[in-house]
């Protein structure tokens, strides 16, 4: 049997390191965009719509991720769709970005007050354009600091896409355990890898979030 | 397509749901009392004029919030064995649960006990009463009734978290739906199922949770 260095184990901890940022990267990036739309019919005038995405973003985050990921992953099949366990992840985690993401921005756009509402309208601007000039570049400045948390949150979740079977992180973690039997060492090391990845970006979010409050004094 | 959903075929495994539920739900207690008892703690030394202790407890929170719950948990579990600290499945579960959601309430009881006006301090200070008692029974009840409802959150995400501890094979909710589909190859009703018991869980648990908590603190949560 081959003997593991400390080094071998590093290394090959650290060539997962993409898989496991590329599906954050997919997850945000994605999310952001779906999140958009839903942000702007949850703000919009149709009632139904704006129950629905409620409803969306209810469900999302009181239902356990891993029974979201197990949903996707054996559910699409008998739709007829066949998906691979990176394809799974990466649309569970992007829905569930989503309803997450629409959820703080239509908080930072409520906190708007309601005059920039009604002064827009007054203008003659119409829903998309009231909330593309006038209240979303406000609201995005409040929305930031929240984001780059969520980001955070984010990147520790997609440990669970492991479970269906992604190489990422965390899976190749449970390889290397099988192989080296140093589970210790491993997991210790993993959990410092993620530290390094997320405990910068909840400092950013962390000065971001007092230099806002700082402009907004 | 022609895929016929069948629920049917669950109802005879309902004695296992049940067992998985209380798992979880136990758990979930276990963690809770533990967690927030850790982090009034953790909180209260936050406070504390000894530099090292702030660094130490300050320390703890940044890597529990910054590493994810899976890897905690496989760190207990696999890993502390090799430190002669064998736990079983359960035991590591209820630690990495209580270890992860102690790190958010220390956040959060931090944010409670500052949000206590420092003049209730000082009035019980000049009645006379000593620092322990006017922790325990003037700032202590006011800050968890500022942020109960925000350990009532923390307490519901530890909850549906608690699903991946089925990976070390504890027998909770998830652990149960992994079970029966490998048996009946019915997959996705049977998560889909147990995923509707985890969102009416939740929902009953924090409704239970709001509502104790306005008896617990008489009006005063917010």
């Amino acid at each position: 049997m081959n003997e593991f260095t400390l080094w071998d184990i590093a290394r090959n901890l650290l060539l997962a390191v993409p898989s496991t940022l590329l599906l954050s990267a997919i997850a945000f990036i994605g999310g952001g965009l779906v999140g958009l739309l839903l942000l702007v019919i949850r703000l919009g005038r149709y009632k139904r719509a704006k129950h629905a995405v409620k409803l969306y973003v209810e469900l999302f985050q009181s239902t356990p991720l891993l029974m979201q990921l197990f949903l996707v992953y054996f559910g699409l099949p008998l739709l007829g769709i066949d998906v691979s366990a990176w394809l799974a992840a990466a649309a569970c985690l992007t829905f569930y970005s989503s309803a997450f993401l629409t959820d703080i921005w239509r908080g930072s756009v409520e906190a708007i007050p309601k005059g920039q509402w009604e002064g827009s309208a007054s203008l003659g601007l119409h829903y998309l354009q009231q909330l593309r000039l006038v209240i979303l570049p406000q609201a995005i400045r409040m929305a930031i600091p929240p984001t780059v948390g969520f980001l955070v949150q984010l990147v520790k979740s997609t440990a669970l896409a492991s479970i269906v079977g992604y190489h990422e992180l965390t899976k190749t973690a449970q390889i290397l355990t099988n192989a080296t039997f140093q589970p210790f060492v491993i997991f210790g090391l993993v959990a410092l890898i993620y530290f390094f990845i997320c405990y910068p970006l909840t400092r950013w979010s962390r000065v971001l979030e007092r230099r806002l409050a700082k402009d907004t004094r | 397509m022609g895929y016929q959903l069948d629920f049917g075929a669950l109802l005879q495994y309902l004695g296992f749901f049940l067992e998985g539920t209380a798992v979880t739900l136990g758990l979930t207690a276990v963690a809770s009392v533990f967690g927030i008892s850790i982090g009034i703690v953790g909180a209260a030394a936050m406070g504390s004029k000894k530099l090292w202790l702030r660094k130490l407890v300050a320390a703890y929170v940044e890597l529990i919030r910054n590493t994810p719950f899976i890897v905690q948990m496989f760190f207990f579990f696999f890993g502390l064995p090799s430190l002669g600290l064998r736990l079983s499945a359960l035991a590591a579960a209820a630690l990495a649960m209580t270890v992860n959601l102690a790190a958010y309430a220390i956040e959060i009881m931090r944010a409670g006990l500052e949000s206590v006006p420092v003049g209730q301090r000082e009035a019980a200070t000049s009645l006379g009463v000593r620092a322990l008692p006017i922790f325990g029974l003037v700032v202590l009840p006011q800050a968890l009734a500022n942020v109960y409802p925000a350990l009532v959150g923390q307490i519901t995400i530890t909850m549906l978290e608690s699903a991946v501890v089925s990976q070390i094979a504890v027998v909770d909710l998830t652990h149960v739906a992994d079970f029966i589909q490998s048996r009946n190859f019915r997959s996705f009703e049977t998560y889909l199922l147990v995923t509707v018991v985890y969102l009416i869980l939740a929902i009953v648990m924090r409704r239970l949770l709001v509502f104790a908590g306005r008896g617990l603190f008489a009006g005063r949560v917010r």
